[in-house]
């Protein structure tokens, strides 16, 4: 009996621990940006919209394939496969795994700005998605 | 040709009738063969051959060429970004190929964490197409410029098909064969999307 309490104790502080909230990672974001910076404020959902819709130099912006409304389904800006919405409310899914949310962050933002994106970035355009309903 | 029209049809019928699945499974050898060998027209006097020979446990559509293409590194890795392709439709040379150029793939970062690259190189190279398919002495890596792919697409579609709205490259298989997803390019599924008819 009390191993399977025990059990059952870690397998909730684990799941505590591994599951991932949209404001988990905001929270994230947030404090390793002023780390980085400590004048840095909150992330912005402005920035992030303005960050998502326009082009950083390279062929793609953010909204190429996520459509500048990312609460509904986007395309893919080569291949036309559609991709399910981004914004959480939207789609339960997103930011939900750090692996995910980070492998997509870094393919994505190598092509769109051809570099990782801060975590200043990540914030604002997380920010502006928790914005759209 | 007997051949080819049973295990075209040995496919789809999982679902049959039980007495079916011995026949079955004596086409398992012969089926492997046939995805591989890809071998798309199928005339349809063969067809109706077939169909008598089958019976009607048989579904009914018995044409046209599915593959699987279940396999969850697959799926989630690079179907995200486009149709699962089948492997069939390139060799293990080009697909190493492809896999040794993910970080810059057609122009996206598609790069993969080690243990994701070498289970879907695995599975790419065990199902990979016995078809040569190398241009100017280098493994090809997009199936559109394959020989076989050229050939398959060249009767009557316009010459500037791949460049139309609705389909807008010709990467984008599911823009006419509907269920291109599921690995499934039979004639049942194939839809010419509006404006694309010659
Ligand atoms: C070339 C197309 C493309 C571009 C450009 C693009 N993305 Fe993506 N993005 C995708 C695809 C495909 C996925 C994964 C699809 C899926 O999971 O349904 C994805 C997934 C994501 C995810 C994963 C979220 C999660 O938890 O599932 C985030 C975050 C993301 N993109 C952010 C961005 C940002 C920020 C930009 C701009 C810097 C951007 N994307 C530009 C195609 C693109």
């Amino acid at each position: 009996m009390r191993i399977f309490a025990g059990l059952f104790l870690l397998a909730l502080a684990s799941t505590a621990v591994f599951a991932q909230t949209p404001a988990d990672f905001l929270a994230g974001y947030s404090q390793e940006a002023k780390q980085a910076n400590p004048g840095h404020g909150e992330p912005s959902a402005q920035r992030g919209q303005r960050f998502f819709t326009a082009l950083h130099g390279q062929e793609w912006s953010c909204a190429s394939c996520h459509t500048r409304n990312p609460a509904a389904a986007g395309k893919h800006a080569v291949t036309g496969k559609l991709i399910e919405p981004l914004a959480p409310a939207a789609n339960a899914a997103r930011f939900s795994r750090t692996a995910k949310v980070e492998k997509w962050f870094k393919r994505n933002c190598n092509d769109v700005l051809g570099r990782t994106c801060t975590a200043q970035e990540k914030g604002d355009v997380l920010a502006y998605l928790l914005t759209l309903k | 040709m007997r051949k080819k029209c049973l295990t075209a049809e040995s496919a789809e019928s999982a679902e049959g009738a039980g007495v079916f699945l011995l026949f079955l499974r004596v086409l398992g050898e012969l089926r492997g063969k046939k995805m591989k060998g890809m071998m798309m027209r199928k005339p349809p006097v063969l067809l109706s051959a077939c169909l008598l020979v089958a019976g009607t446990a048989l579904p009914a559509h018995a044409d046209g060429e599915r593959f699987d293409v279940r396999n969850p590194g697959y799926q989630s890795e690079c179907a995200a970004c486009h149709v699962a392709y089948p492997p069939q439709l390139l060799s293990a040379a080009s697909w190493r190929a492809v896999m040794d150029g993910l970080p810059k793939h057609f122009g996206s970062d598609a790069s993969l964490d080690p243990a994701a690259h070498a289970e879907i190189l695995r599975y790419l190279e065990a199902n990979a197409g016995r078809r040569d398919t190398t241009a100017a002495g280098k493994p090809q890596l997009r199936i559109t410029e394959t020989r076989w792919f050229v050939r398959e697409h060249s009767e009557d579609l316009p010459r500037d098909v791949w460049k139309r709205p609705a389909v807008k490259s010709a990467a984008n298989c599911a823009a006419c064969h509907t269920a291109a997803d599921k690995g499934d390019f039979s004639e049942r599924t194939l839809r010419l999307p509006k404006g694309v008819q010659k």
